[in-house]
């Protein structure tokens, strides 16, 4: 088992008060709870503010944490048999239990100094990010994912245990969204029924396109003469590359709308695809391409500041 | 070990469910999940029958004011309040994600 400092997870001393303990905890959660943080590594940082504080804020559990001793945070470490036999019923092994189960299951296991609950107890919801990509959702592919879920042995101790999952990806699928396995997370306890486990999609940014609703955008770069003589451009989509006219006269900023090439909406309707004109410029040309750009010039009575005058 | 899946459902705005759901998965009482209706953080759908239903995608809302309800220990209009400042701030997150993607890369 490793040894999790949770006095040093909540910036408090080991002789901090109830209240002290309540107070630190509150100032982290404004700042880390993932619900309001906009860092996206803040829900990692808060579940061990949470974690900290689940044992720390409860007086017998506290009292079986300090009696662990102080350890360098993430060593290994057994407790020792006299604890086992005094806050738990020890029977099974605590080398693969994590702390947080440890402590969660105070209360609910057999023996120790704890009163074993007799009211149902639902099992605790899990959450996995699943990244994705436009394409899987497009083609509405299968994906496989691993959790390290919770099962529990006969004195009530989580046991992390590797699970995976197989699970198809709709194609009106959208950026965070959820599947909801249900009865998948934590089991129930004294007939609660079982917990959840939810499958949270997170989008990968793409190299060409960027989503808006069912909608794309792609830039779509086009050469001065291009824009200006109109041209007949390649365009890559997620069903595979289209031909576009781009008509004379195009200018940057303009979108050019290809319908029914963006993502699939739930009602069997779909997005489009945006092309936005780019205007590129060579940032070296030859001798040739020199002189007859300079003859342009000389030729061309185009004023793109003409509304300063 | 790989898990064949039957019970699972998407939640998104197609898929409905009753408020009695809700409260089940989020663990919150119907009271609670009564008042977020009252203040439009969660909305009905209009299907015609006397049983209210709700898009499957307000079980992520709901489980949120759970969790916020628990962590924070927010009565429930500081509930209410939390949860209307978060949607706005989801919807603005949206809106400037979308004129990203209109603008393009710069």
């Amino acid at each position: 088992m490793k040894f999790k400092d949770y006095y040093e997870a909540l910036g408090v001393e080991r002789t901090a008060t109830h209240a002290d303990i309540k107070k630190a905890y509150r100032k982290l959660a404004h700042k880390y709870h993932p619900d309001v943080s906009p860092d996206p590594n803040s829900e990692a940082k808060f579940k061990d503010i949470a974690e900290a504080y689940a044992t720390l804020k409860n007086p017998e559990k506290r009292e079986a944490y300090d009696n662990l001793g102080k350890h360098p945070a993430g060593e290994s470490f057994t407790p020792s048999p006299d604890w086992q036999q005094h806050f738990h019923a020890g029977e099974a092994g605590l080398d693969d239990v994590d702390l947080a189960d440890l402590f969660s299951a105070f209360g609910r296991t057999a023996g120790g100094s704890q009163r074993r609950q007799s009211f149902p107890v639902p099992g605790q919801d899990y959450e996995i990010v699943a990244p994705v990509s436009l394409e899987q959702i497009y083609r509405g592919e299968e994906i496989e994912l691993s959790a390290e879920l919770p099962e529990y042995d006969t004195n009530g101790l989580a046991h992390r245990v590797a699970r995976t999952f197989r699970i198809t990806i709709p194609n009106a699928a959208a950026n965070g969204q959820r599947l909801r396995l249900a009865g998948k997370g934590g089991p129930g306890f004294n007939g609660g029924r079982p917990g959840d486990l939810y499958v949270s999609l997170a989008l990968q940014p793409h190299p060409l396109y960027r989503p808006d609703g069912r909608d794309l955008y792609i830039d779509l770069p086009l050469a001065p003469w291009e824009a200006v003589l109109g041209a007949s451009v390649h365009v890559p989509t997620l069903a595979g590359t289209v031909e576009l006219t781009v008509k004379p006269g195009t200018t940057a900023g303009q979108k050019l709308r290809l319908a029914k090439r963006g993502l699939a909406s739930a009602d069997g309707s779909a997005g489009a695809l945006y092309a936005v004109v780019r205007i590129e410029v060579p940032k070296t040309v030859g001798a040739h391409e020199h002189e007859l750009l300079k003859q342009l010039a000389a030729a061309s009575n185009f004023n793109p500041r003409k509304h300063f005058a | 070990m790989s898990t064949p899946l039957s019970d699972s459902i998407w939640l998104n705005d197609v898929n409905l469910c009753p408020l009695e759901h809700l409260a089940e998965v989020s663990g919150l009482s119907i009271e609670e999940i009564e008042d977020l209706v009252d203040t439009d953080i969660i909305k009905p759908v209009d299907t015609g029958s006397q049983t209210r239903m709700f898009q499957l995608r307000y079980v992520v809302t709901v489980k949120t004011a759970r969790r916020l309800r628990d962590d924070f220990e927010l009565d429930r209009q500081g509930l209410a309040l939390a949860l209307s400042l978060l949607q706005r701030i989801d919807e603005l997150q949206a809106e400037i994600h979308a004129t990203k993607a209109r603008l393009g890369r710069s």
